[in-house]
């Protein structure tokens, strides 16, 4: 049973003596602040918007033999927009019902004492700086994997994205997309988390009293209570997906598009940008601008689709 | 409440805690060397900033050190951004100088005239660093190679390390038969640029792609970033073989003998200095701008083709006296006998020569104020 | 087991329950089973555990159907899964930190490694070190305060303007025009590949303050351009789910709607909002691009976010990694990046635990 109302009520001072000391002025003063800030994100956002179109027009207007490949952007970009959606599709298809069980083992399952202790267990992998995970994943990860994907090609090379011959490395978008997920995890996890532990009271229990088991009572009432929320969780880990460097730079061994998933090949856009930035000058540069335009693009749709996701369920949303 | 008035004084208690842990002390003295102020009497001041190649980061450590030690009113910093980062900078006056592996090109320097003055930029060459081909055979420490069999390796055309190919340049040596593995860098990078600018000079019947600093990604290998990256590929996998920077590469990999003329060279600083020595000036420049123009395809033995010059960008004129004097003091240094000793301790890279150290000498002295 | 009521040891309100000891049956035979399914294509014990595991499952589902019916077996399957994730995602967290912790903790307690910059340590120092096994010199004080400054200064201007966004798109916006804009425009924020944002702080500085402008304070603002949509997304959901009763009780007694928010609102999703702003910090605290571009690449000791070029671990690492301040012996280098590494983990652990206490001395009891 919960009690926060009333306490809620009495730790925001009670008595109407002090609601009488505020002066609408208050309100008016806070409310334009929240507003200004708001503004003020659009404003930098606006202020990327037109810096990343100004540094990138002379990529679209050059002559296509000057952009690298020779072929124009289009042919240069298209490959490695496909190649981000897959590293960033294997990372969400790895770490969301991870996460999702993660959250759910924390919340609902595991002992309240340790239960907390565990939460901070997964934060802890949110602190670990992406140029670990790329050391990480290139020398010990891809080492490890790399038996696995010699086996995957001789048994499963039947499947377009298991054709050999494996990498010897074990340096591949495969790879990539696992580490990518190990880094979502703790930003899935720890949202979600936080959801669940949301779910009113009354919903659970009186699921709970009507008999259902632990799952049923799960979902029934977390999920669907919560499921605007996971969503927004998910796209914020798909960000830091589809954006992360420094982890897919180090990790796959880049190379032109291929459909299998366990040789070396494709490539993501960050990646493209930080490994080819620093040397880049003239219309080089703007032709990486303009990806990350394009990555700027992807986000855009992405966010559009699970907007439009979210807003099928509106109804459950938290603020009824 | 009383329990979360407490709640909230701890909380504030551990945020003061950690901000007092902030203002610890440290010092800036890791070495343990007692940097004597003034020991040179009054040399020049001010701070020197650089922006560029992220190669130069070690030589340009022991450069800044010691020429710090030496001008102690003085201070060298250095960005390790990127060598096109430090072309930029030097071109949108963000930094003084600029490390860059590779010289000005022609329309970048057409627009330096506008920080630079009418004469542009000077191009100064600094180190020379040899390009290995570095490659990972349990049993084999040292091959022949020339430049068609190389750019095969590469193209991935030659699959095993016992290919007739291989053998022919190899007699006496038992070759596995173990896959041959091509690792390339992953970044664009002026290793890249001068390796495949050989092997396109040299083996233009294989090696049907234009030099440049991306590996054509129509050619399937494996790669990682930067120079240490590849080289932990290759040491990690046997089979492996790469290009970089000889002196990253690891007594556990054997390394290449290139055929020049009629004979295999043996990668050395020697045997580098006297590539950049072979080099044409690049026309079109100011007349003291040391850009060199290396001959790959060059016949001459002894020389080590595969070698990448790494240069110092300066502006021709600065705006006041005491840039240009701080510029030509550091510079001068950097080219003169210890500055080079100092570099080859500290990063082993290869030293130039002295007819090349009096030719950069040459540029430096021309930096003036701008009219 | 017979129908009668008298039947002694269970009685009815049990009966058609698994027995206590059956999780610890089926672990016993999913274990055996593991080890013999395993030693076909050879024994390890990363594959004894996941077939013991997926056995474990089976056996203990199989026979919670047999004995209590689907939807038991249901709930029991989705413990398996749960519990299965949770153990799943320890796996690459141990190997993470395992792998910093053994490559970190030489690092750390190398002498003056906290207390000592970079500067004057080159090649030489490390070629000595390896070669005559001489110490490793040289530290990562210039790095530490850096990082803590410029995330300090970069959550300063985050969590003010994040927060304030999300209190107006929950609690003002109303799914106004502008509103709807701010929140579809945070959503695209968060995929600013970081370069774009040192990038942008970068030309924006020199613009505004002149050419090459690189401060820490550069560099905080490009982290806050990564940090906003972080933490305005994660507090907006948490505002989101304060119960729309808290706010009714609160204007029925008479008090102010910007005293509410904050007496009220803020207080109710803390912990979340709490969270939110260390993940924001986390997201940051490893950012290597951004930060170069914007803070240049410092080896010593600077005390100034707003003047001159200022060092971070993560460019430390990074440098420290990928261009070794020996080229020819990468090993002293090498054990600096991991040693700093680590340092910045538990510097991450550290801003977690802080937030945490901060969020519980705000927070109010709750069921949970």
């Amino acid at each position: 049973m919960t009690t926060a109302p009333p306490r809620q009520a009495e730790r925001a001072g009670v008595p109407a003596a002090i609601a009488a000391q505020d002066s609408p002025r208050g309100d008016k003063v806070f409310s334009t602040l929240a507003l200004t800030a708001g503004c003020l994100i659009l404003a930098v956002l606006f202020g990327v918007a037109v810096f990343l179109v100004v540094q990138a027009i002379p990529a679209f207007t050059a002559d296509p033999a000057d952009i690298q490949g020779g072929k124009g952007f289009l042919a240069y970009i298209a490959p490695i927009v496909i190649g981000t959606v897959i590293a960033a599709a294997i990372a969400l298809v790895i770490a969301t019902p991870i996460s999702i069980g993660v959250a759910l083992f924390i919340t609902h399952f595991a002992p309240r004492r340790i239960a907390s202790a565990l939460g901070y267990v997964i934060d802890l992998l949110a602190a670990i700086p992406s140029v670990i995970y790329g050391a990480w994943g290139a020398s010990f990860l891809a080492r490890e994997i790399s038996p696995a994907y010699v086996w995957l090609a001789e048994n499963a090379g039947w499947i377009p994205i298991f054709s050999g011959p494996a990498s010897a490395t074990g340096k591949t978008i495969l790879t990539a997309g696992i580490v990518l997920s190990v880094m979502v995890l703790p930003i899935i996890t720890s949202l979600s988390r936080e959801i669940f532990l949301q779910t009113p009271k009354l919903h659970e229990e009186a699921a709970l009293a009507l008999g259902a088991t632990r799952w049923e009572m799960i979902k029934m009432a977390v999920f669907p209570f919560a499921r605007p929320g996971v969503v927004s969780a998910i796209m914020l880990g798909l960000g830091r997906a589809l954006g992360e460097t420094m982890a897919v730079a180090l990790v796959l061994s880049s190379g032109a598009l291929t459909v299998s998933l366990v040789q070396s090949g494709n490539q993501t856009i960050a990646a493209e940008i930080a490994l080819n930035f620093p040397e880049a000058s003239g219309l080089k540069v703007a032709t990486l601008i303009a990806a990350g335009l394009v990555l700027f693009v992807i986000t855009l749709a992405v966010n559009m689709v699970a907007r439009w996701i979210i807003s099928r369920h509106k109804e459950f949303s938290g603020a009824n | 409440m009383k329990a979360i008035r407490f709640g909230r004084l701890s909380a504030v208690a551990v945020v003061a805690a950690g901000a007092l842990a902030l203002s610890a002390c440290g010092t800036d003295n890791p070495t343990g060397s007692n940097q004597s102020p003034g020991a040179t009497g009054a040399a020049v001041s001010g701070t020197l900033t650089g922006i560029g190649s992220s190669a130069q980061g070690a030589a340009m450590d022991a450069w800044k050190t010691a020429f710090g030690s030496a001008n102690s009113g003085a201070t060298v910093q250095y960005s390790p951004d990127g060598s096109g980062a430090g072309r930029k900078a030097l071109i949108d006056g963000s930094a003084q100088f600029g490390g860059s592996d590779a010289y000005l090109k022609d329309e970048e320097y057409e627009s330096a005239k506008a920080q630079c003055g009418p004469d542009g930029a000077l191009n100064i060459p600094v180190y020379i660093s040899p390009i290995a081909v570095a490659f990972n055979l349990p049993e084999v420490k040292e091959l022949k190679l020339d430049a068609e069999t190389l750019a095969n390796i590469f193209r991935g055309e030659i699959a095993t390390w016992n290919d007739p190919a291989i053998a022919a340049l190899n007699p006496g040596v038992t070759l596995p038969d173990l896959k041959v593995t091509p690792v390339n860098r992953s970044d664009d990078s002026g290793t890249t640029t001068n390796f495949t600018e050989y092997l396109a000079a040299a083996a233009p019947s294989v090696w049907t792609d234009k030099a440049s600093g991306v590996w054509p990604s129509s050619l399937q290998g494996e790669n990682a970033k930067g120079t240490s990256g590849v080289v932990k590929v290759v040491t990690d996998t046997p089979g492996a073989v790469t290009y970089a920077d000889d002196s990253a590469v690891s007594g556990k990999l054997g390394t290449a003998q290139i055929k020049v003329g009629e004979s295999f060279t043996t990668i050395s600083a020697e045997a580098a200095a006297k590539a950049a020595d072979a080099s044409t000036p690049v026309a079109g420049r100011n007349a003291s701008d040391v850009s060199l123009k290396l001959d790959r395809s060059t016949k001459t033995e002894g020389v080590y083709p595969i070698v990448l010059v790494s240069y110092h960008i300066v502006c021709s004129t600065y705006a006041d006296q005491k840039t240009v004097d701080l510029v030509k003091a550091f510079e001068s240094y950097v080219v003169s006998e210890k500055g080079q000793k100092d570099a080859q301790d500290a990063a082993k890279s290869a030293p130039l020569s002295s007819d090349l150290r009096a030719k950069a000498k040459k540029a430096i002295d021309a930096i003036k104020v701008k009219a | 087991m017979t129908t009668t009521d008298v039947a002694p040891g269970r009685s009815k309100l049990t009966r058609g329950r698994l027995p206590g000891f059956a999780p610890w049956v089926s672990l016993a035979v999913a274990l055996v089973l593991g080890a013999a399914a395993v030693a076909v294509p050879g024994f390890t014990p990363f594959g004894w555990g996941i077939a013991s595991a997926i056995i474990f499952a089976i056996v203990y589902v199989a026979w919670s159907r047999a004995v209590e019916g689907g939807r038991k077996a249901a709930d029991k399957l989705a413990t398996c899964l749960v519990v299965g994730a949770f153990l799943v995602a320890l796996l690459p967290l141990v190997s993470v930190i395992w792998t910093v912790l053994v490559a970190g903790i030489p690092g750390l307690l190398t002498p003056g490694f906290f207390t000592t910059s970079m500067n004057g340590v080159t090649g030489v120092f490390d070629n000595r070190a390896v070669e005559e096994g001489g110490p490793v010199i040289g530290g990562i004080y210039h790095a530490l305060l850096g990082t803590l400054m410029i995330t300090l200064l970069a959550t300063l201007i985050s969590v003010p303007v994040g927060l304030l966004t999300s209190i107006y798109l929950v609690e003002y916006g109303q799914d106004k025009p502008l509103a709807r804009a701010i929140t579809f425009f945070v959503d695209v924020m968060t995929g600013i590949p970081s370069i774009v944002a040192g990038l942008f702080a970068a030309a924006f500085f020199f613009l505004v303050v002149g050419p090459g402008t690189k401060t820490g304070f550069v560099a905080a603002v490009a982290l806050s351009v990564l940090m906003i949509p972080v933490v305005v997304r994660s507090s907006e959901e948490m505002l989101k789910i304060v119960p729309n009763e808290l706010r009714e009780a609160s204007y029925a007694l008479g008090v102010r709607k910007w005293r509410t928010i904050l007496k009220v609102v803020i207080p109710t999703a803390i912990s979340g909002i709490a969270s939110g702003v260390t993940l924001a910090i986390a997201r940051v605290i490893g950012e290597t691009a951004p930060i170069l571009v914007t803070a240049g690449f410092a080896t010593t000791i600077n005390n100034s976010p707003f003047a001159g070029w200022m060092a971070s671990l993560p460019t430390f690492i990074y440098t420290q990694i990928l261009n070794p301040t020996s080229p020819s012996n990468p090993a002293p280098s090498d054990q600096r990046a991991w040693g700093a590494a680590l340092v910045l983990i538990i510097l991450v652990m550290l801003l977690n635990l802080v937030a945490r206490i901060v969020a519980k001395a705000f927070a109010p009891k709750t069921g949970r």
